[in-house]
């Protein structure tokens, strides 16, 4: 025990509870059942909040960053581009083309090399293309080594061949390449890549032969995994006859002896030709021959990058620096101004609109008022799409409007008015459907304001004018803050309006974040566009907090 | 009554009706004259058409009927910010988003009055009810005395010659109330501005006007200075509505000399000075305060009718004694006394006698 002074304080002037713990931690303690019993009270609804709504946004946003496809598919090529200086305007090495082969052929076996051309494509035009092609064409360059090997000796041809010579079977395996290659494979194909394979990399055989291992070892993970074929009877891919080739010219078979050494040591002994890789992709498609797709994969090649986040403020990023999109692919910022200018438009436009009815509101008697405040909410128990549609049918040029106009004659039957499809025809219809969202905190804060004050502004001798715009405008202030924060971030995000109204010219940013989402499948594009505008509402919410300041704003 | 041709009158009504909804009248023929100077009160209970005069002659409604002048000039149809009328609300209405200066230069600006002589005005107003040193503050940032004090020196920067006050103290406790009581009537007079001050409080009406006009059911009952009212009330609602009061109720058996007779349900025959009875056989309801009732048979006349009277309670309230008797049947007749060294203390049930002086007890309409 401590000692107690009379007035409850310990040495330290802590406060003490009776038994002569500290106050604050037995406040604690009898608190802590209270706030478990709250925290599970919020647990489901925490937990659903999470799981369907944060974390998902999360893993989408991060999109926008996220870039690990290129070194995820062309693992052993980023890796060799490192070592090259792309800023001499010369080819890159042998090594490189060598390694492009190995990772293209898995990955084009994989179907997984259209991907990476789709993703680069985004910051280099053509590149699609050029993978397409090259994944077809690169069996061309196995055939090379495959058919010399097979025609020195037929044994080469049977599956079982090769499964002797890999295959640890008793001897030693290695378990580390066992490991790489199914990781590669689990990274590549976004499949677990795990299970029985029936077969381990002999380990000697690994150390001899390293690419040939590689290769096999990838192959028969892949076959047996992707295939669900046994790889002990299969013939393997062309690329591993092509890894043996180049192993079995600096390997030293001399000290080996294991399964179809013989066969080994005969084709180490023919020299049979190795393909010259730098060659043979200048030959499958000359764009290899130029350091332009090397340049692209390179500057790319990051685990993270801040490609799509240029690519959404219209600039891309060089392997010299950031640079601004050729005009003509310069869209994203207009339609981030063109979002931002129509959204206070529309806000202006529910204010002026708005105003009156919510003065009307909450000045008439309440049975009126609860009339009103029907017809002000009847559109709320409406479907979105068919109040759109609506306008649709009001403003085209044969619609309700335009017909109206031609008849009493004040448009020419040929000249009839272009409503809709444009810019006008998105805010008349956003401006009619977020009109209830300004009305309500309008009227909430309004029919707060005592109608005393403006009786007093009067008796004082100010005119209905000067009683209204000095003493009742200004208290419904925080109405019209509350009212504009909510159409104007409801507005900013909008989407099924303006793309069924908006036609070319009227669309918000939120219809280029649809069409990267469903028909361009640029994810990385869209994330980066849907965080921007997200840190754009942030930014703006921010600014109002400090001009307007957030307390003033009421929502009832 | 008042009457209402008079030629040195400020505020008039003539014969004004005031009806919402075309079948209630609210205010039934009105009729008042105040003179210059004046601080006139109107008292009544809620619904008894008060507010609804002053808001007529405020112009926030119209009259259904009649004429309602100030100054001698019609101001029916003179809208209310040309009306030069100063008012004080029931809470305050100052305005939230002005500090109180922005508050008492508002009537100055929109008269188009020059910013200095504006700010010379506005603290020379806050000066009269020593509110100088808020002059910056929000109205929210003032106890409820102080916003009263800031509402009313508003009321009063533009110098009016007529205010009104709408139960402006009515939302105060006690002691602040009384302590603005005296503050507005002090100012009032110095001032010499013609008031009508709207409340419901009777205390507060007697204390602070010139006259009082009691409000009920639409018409003015009375209209007339507090002692008056409180004396010499002229019929049953008023005596009852102020001050604490005893009724009996009988029948008047004759009317000599000034002085009527009344045989109360009981039988019982009391004296009673005939104020709203004419003759013999009319039901009547007599009025007798408290402190009027005699217990000490010496001091009346010798062949003065006196009461058999129960005591049922004693309640010792300081300064005076507040008997509870039953008289005539009724267990609510209650006596004050004095608290005075030779002053009897009764005990109940003990049977006394009262009485009382012919003139002290009203004989008023049934």
């Amino acid at each position: 025990m401590s000692d107690i002074s009379a007035d409850g304080l310990d040495a330290n002037g802590l406060v003490l509870a009776a038994d002569g713990t500290p106050l604050k931690r037995s406040l604690a303690r009898a608190m802590r059942r209270q706030k478990l019993r709250a925290l599970l009270l919020v647990a489901p609804l925490l937990i659903f909040v999470l799981l369907t709504f944060i974390v998902p946004i999360a893993s989408m946003l991060f999109r926008s960053v996220e870039n690990d496809i290129v070194s995820n598919t062309l693992p052993n090529t980023v890796q060799e581009l490192g070592r090259w200086d792309a800023s001499t305007s010369e080819l890159p090495p042998e090594p490189v083309f060598e390694a492009m082969f190995f990772d293209m052929f898995i990955a084009a076996e994989a179907k997984r090399h259209t991907r990476l051309g789709t993703r680069l494509n985004y910051e280099q035009t053509g590149i699609s293309s050029l993978f397409r092609q090259t994944g077809r064409k690169l069996d061309d360059i196995g055939k090379v080594t495959k058919k010399p090997l097979e025609a020195f000796d037929s044994a080469w041809k049977d599956g079982e061949t090769w499964y002797a010579i890999f295959n640890a079977g008793d001897a030693p395996a290695s378990k580390n390449l066992m490991k790489s290659q199914r990781g590669l494979l689990k990274r590549l194909t976004s499949d677990p890549a795990s299970g029985d394979v029936n077969f381990s990399p002999r380990a000697d055989v690994t150390k001899l032969l390293p690419k040939a291992a590689r290769e096999y070892t990838a192959w028969a993970i892949f076959t047996a995994v992707q295939d669900e074929k046994d790889p002990a009877t299969r013939d393997p891919w062309e690329s591993v006859y092509t890894a043996l080739i180049l192993d079995l010219k600096t390997a030293d078979l001399s000290g080996y002896t294991g399964p179809n050494e013989d066969l080994l040591k005969a084709a180490q002994a023919a020299d049979l030709p190795v393909p010259a890789f730098s060659e043979a992709f200048a030959d499958m498609d000359k764009d290899w021959a130029t350091p332009v797709p090397w340049k692209t994969i390179q500057t790319h090649s990051g685990l993270y990058t801040s490609g799509y986040f240029l690519n959404a403020i219209d600039a891309q990023k060089t392997d010299d620096g950031v640079a601004w999109q050729p005009e003509n692919k310069q869209i994203l910022l207009k339609l981030f101004g063109r979002t931002l200018i129509m959204s206070l438009i529309i806000t202006g436009s529910c204010i002026m609109l708005g105003y009156p009815i919510a003065w009307l509101l909450s000045n008439v008697s309440a049975r009126n008022a609860n009339l009103l405040l029907i017809l002000v909410l009847l559109p709320f128990w409406t479907s979105l799409l068919v109040r759109t549609s609506a306008w649709k049918v009001m403003l085209q040029q044969n619609g309700v409007i335009n017909e109206v106009l031609v008849w009493i004659g004040l448009v020419p039957d040929a000249e009839r008015l272009i409503l809709i499809n444009n810019q006008f025809g998105t805010i008349v219809a956003m401006t009619h459907i977020l009109l209830p969202f300004m009305i309500l905190p309008m009227y909430s804060v309004m029919s707060t304001i005592p109608p005393v004050y403006l009786r007093a502004a009067k008796s004082m001798g100010a005119t209905n004018w000067t009683a209204f715009w000095r003493v009742y405008f200004p208290q419904s202030i925080p109405g019209i803050g509350a009212g504009s924060i909510l159409v104007f971030i409801l507005s900013i995000g909008y989407y099924i309006t303006p793309e069924i109204v908006g036609g070319t010219k009227g669309v918000f940013i939120s219809n280029r974040i649809a069409y990267h989402i469903s028909s361009s499948l640029n994810w990385g594009l869209a994330a980066a566009l849907g965080t921007i505008l997200l840190v754009v509402v942030l930014a703006l919410y921010w600014a109002y907090d400090r001009i307007v300041g957030i307390d003033n704003v009421k929502l009832g | 009554m008042a009457d209402t041709k008079n030629n040195d009158a400020f505020v008039e009504f003539e014969r004004v009706q005031k009806s919402y909804d075309g079948v209630n009248l609210v205010v039934k023929d009105l009729n008042l004259s105040m003179p210059r100077g004046e601080f006139l009160t109107m008292l009544g209970p809620s619904g008894s058409g008060k507010t609804t005069c002053l808001m007529m002659l405020a112009g926030f409604e119209t009259a259904t009927h009649g004429d309602i002048r100030l100054g001698g000039t019609s101001i029916n149809n003179i809208p209310p910010h040309k009306r030069g009328i100063g008012m004080v609300f029931q809470n305050y209405a100052l305005f939230p988003h002005m500090t109180v200066a922005e508050n008492l230069a508002f009537p100055l600006e929109v008269r188009k009055i020059g910013k200095s002589e504006r700010e010379e005005k506005v603290m020379r107003a806050l000066g009269m009810v020593q509110m100088q040193d808020f002059a910056g503050r929000r109205p929210s940032q003032l106890s409820g005395g102080q916003q009263q004090r800031i509402a009313l020196s508003r009321a009063l920067v533009f110098e009016p010659e007529l205010v009104l006050m709408d139960e402006p103290l009515g939302a105060l406790d006690k002691q602040l109330r009384e302590t603005l009581q005296f503050e507005i009537t002090k100012l009032a007079h110095e001032l010499g501005i013609t008031t009508v001050y709207v409340t419901h409080d009777q205390t507060e009406a007697l204390t602070m006007s010139d006259r009082v006009a009691v409000f009920d059911d639409g018409r003015i009952q009375q209209l007339a200075p507090p002692d008056k009212l409180y004396e010499e009330p002229e019929n049953s609602f008023v005596a009852q509505f102020i001050g604490e009061n005893n009724t009996l109720e009988g029948v008047v058996k004759e009317i000599k000399g000034g002085v009527a007779l009344v045989q109360l349900d009981n039988g019982d025959l009391i004296d009673a000075k005939p104020i709203n009875v004419a003759q013999a056989g009319q039901r009547t309801r007599v009025s007798i305060r408290p402190e009027r009732v005699e217990m000490d048979k010496s001091r009346l006349q010798p062949d003065a009718h006196t009461l058999k009277a129960e005591v049922l309670e004693f309640i010792y309230m300081g300064d005076i004694f507040r008997t509870r008797l039953r008289v005539a049947g009724k267990d609510d007749f209650v006596i004050k006394t004095r608290n005075a060294p030779d002053q009897v203390r009764l005990t109940p049930g003990q049977i006394i006698d009262i009485g009382w002086l012919a003139e002290d007890c009203r004989a008023l309409d049934a």
